[in-house]
């Protein structure tokens, strides 16, 4: 079966990886490019523990093929961060204890970005719709859904300071 | 005996046509082993679950027109095959004429799913749960299809022919789906019966549709379709022609909603029994009329 060689961009570097055409973005990350902040909790589509930011919209990676990204621009929970601060969703989920196995964490912290990102206040209902594909087995997220409340006050107020 | 509950996708070629015509072609030279490839997000469950065998996925996204999403007041509204679910709730045009269809996209899995998932592949996969099925049949929804021998029409109310089957002959790739501009005034709504309020499949799924409309006795036009209750997503057209010819009034809602039940033919399965099914068609599709009816300034 064929190998593709594509382009993209994972958290603002190029890579060019050659992929079978049935490996799954998530596997690309996870077993090619090292990028294991991006879990696996279904393989189906359910979960959300996979998703990333493909061209700045939330996505399961594990419902995506790898080839289907060529040209196309990854976000992962490893390109949060910048210059090494945290971005406000992480700081903000770990000020209020919104992390415990963490399993779930980087696809939350993916869709609470995304969210601010179309939506800088969301209410704690739109928060728990864009959630609806996050499933967290430990929280009962009321202090992720408090979190990102929360990064979304102080991504304004920082901004505010610009 | 050990069971793989998170299996990877089997082998296949993904295949990447340049246009239309080569991608009908290929589809057609290799019927029965390679299918149409939009969001993938039915696909990719049914080939890890063992039920699609196929050895090329033709990826259709990128081809001709199927990235359009167009309003024009005289011709209505146009969405390409490849128009993701987020991109149509979030057209204005979409939310200003066809709420309907946006509400319909909102019951659909999570955000992260619906960036991939289209309205085209719903239709085309032939579920007969597929949630924005309704609102696209009581929006009088018809088909572009490109096939071997070029381009026709299929109204969406003919295209289905059982669970997973559908009008649609190897090499045909629906390119985009049609709506004729939405009457003024008109109303929908869409309730979802699943397991839970968010993202689960429905167990029962009821689509009003309603306008004031002068050439009908009652002076009002409403339609119903109802998901999970036979093997195709189902109009009422007994539910339209009770509700022309009778005064609208809390009985006639009332009678349509038994119309509704005699309509549908449900089946026992894991997320309801067919009992059960047939009680809420009718409650549902009153609760539905109802709200329309408010809805429509009543
Ligand atoms: C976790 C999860 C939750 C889900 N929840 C829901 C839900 O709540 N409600 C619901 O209705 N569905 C749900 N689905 C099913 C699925 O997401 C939808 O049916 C979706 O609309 C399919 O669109 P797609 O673009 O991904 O289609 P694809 O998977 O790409 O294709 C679907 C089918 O249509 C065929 N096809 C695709 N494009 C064309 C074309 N252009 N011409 C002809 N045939 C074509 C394909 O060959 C395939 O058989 C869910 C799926 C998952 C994985
Ligand atoms: S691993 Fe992708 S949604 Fe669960
Ligand atoms: S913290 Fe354990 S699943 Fe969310």
């Amino acid at each position: 079966m064929a190998n593709h060689r594509i382009t993209l961009k994972i958290n603002g570097e190029y890579e060019q990886v050659d992929v079978p055409s049935q490996m799954t973005l998530l596997q690309m990350l996870r077993d090619k490019l090292a990028f294991t902040g991006t879990k696996n909790g279904c393989n189906a589509g359910e979960c959300g523990a996979c998703t990333v930011l493909l061209n700045g919209e939330p996505v399961n990676s594990c419902m995506i093929l790898a080839v289907e990204c060529q040209g196309a621009e990854i976000v992962t929970v490893e390109g949060l961060a910048q210059d090494g601060v945290l971005d406000p969703v992480q700081q903000a989920i770990i000020d209020h204890g919104g992390v415990q196995c963490g399993f779930c964490t980087p696809g939350v912290l993916i869709s609470a970005r995304a969210l601010i990102n179309r939506n800088p206040h969301p209410t704690p209902d739109e928060i728990s719709e864009a959630l609806v594909g996050n499933l967290c087995r430990c929280t009962g997220y009321l202090r992720i859904v408090d979190a990102i409340q929360d990064a979304a006050a102080r991504q304004e107020s920082l901004a505010a300071r610009l | 005996m050990s069971i793989n509950a998170h299996p990877e996708l089997p082998e296949f070629d993904y295949v990447r046509p340049a246009t239309l015509m080569e991608a009908s072609r290929f589809l057609a030279e290799h019927a029965g082993e390679a299918r149409p490839l939009l969001g993938g997000t039915d696909i990719f469950v049914r080939m890890r679950d063992g039920f699609y065998h196929d050895k090329y996925l033709v990826d259709v996204k990128h081809l001709d027109s199927t990235d359009e999403l167009s309003y024009d007041p005289q011709r209505g509204l146009k969405l390409g095959a490849g128009v993701n679910m987020n991109r149509v709730m979030a057209s204005p045009m979409v939310q200003a004429h066809y709420a309907l269809l946006a509400e319909a996209c909102r019951s659909v899995a999570s955000y992260q799913l619906r960036t991939r998932a289209t309205i085209v592949g719903n239709i085309c996969n032939a579920s007969p749960a597929g949630d924005t099925i309704g609102a696209c049949l009581v929006l009088g929804g018809v088909l572009n299809v490109h096939g071997v021998g070029g381009y026709r029409q299929e109204p969406l109310a003919t295209f289905f022919r059982g669970p997973g089957k559908t009008v649609l002959q190897p090499g045909d790739i629906v390119t985009s789906i049609e709506f004729p501009p939405a009457p003024a005034g008109a109303a929908g709504v869409y309730i979802k019966l699943g397991r839970n309020t968010w993202s689960d499949l429905s167990i029962v799924g009821v689509t009003v549709y309603g306008y004031a409309d002068a050439g009908r006795a009652s002076g009002y036009r409403f339609q119903a379709a109802l998901a999970s209750v036979a093997p195709t997503p189902l109009l009422v057209p007994a539910l339209e022609e009770h509700l022309a010819s009778h005064p609208i009034n809390a009985e006639a809602f009332r009678q349509a909603a038994r119309l509704a039940q005699a309509a549908c033919s449900p089946i026992d399965d894991v997320r309801g029994s067919a009992r059960y099914r047939k009680a809420m068609v009718r409650t549902l599709t009153e609760k539905a009329l109802q709200m329309t009816w408010k809805k429509l300034g009543n």
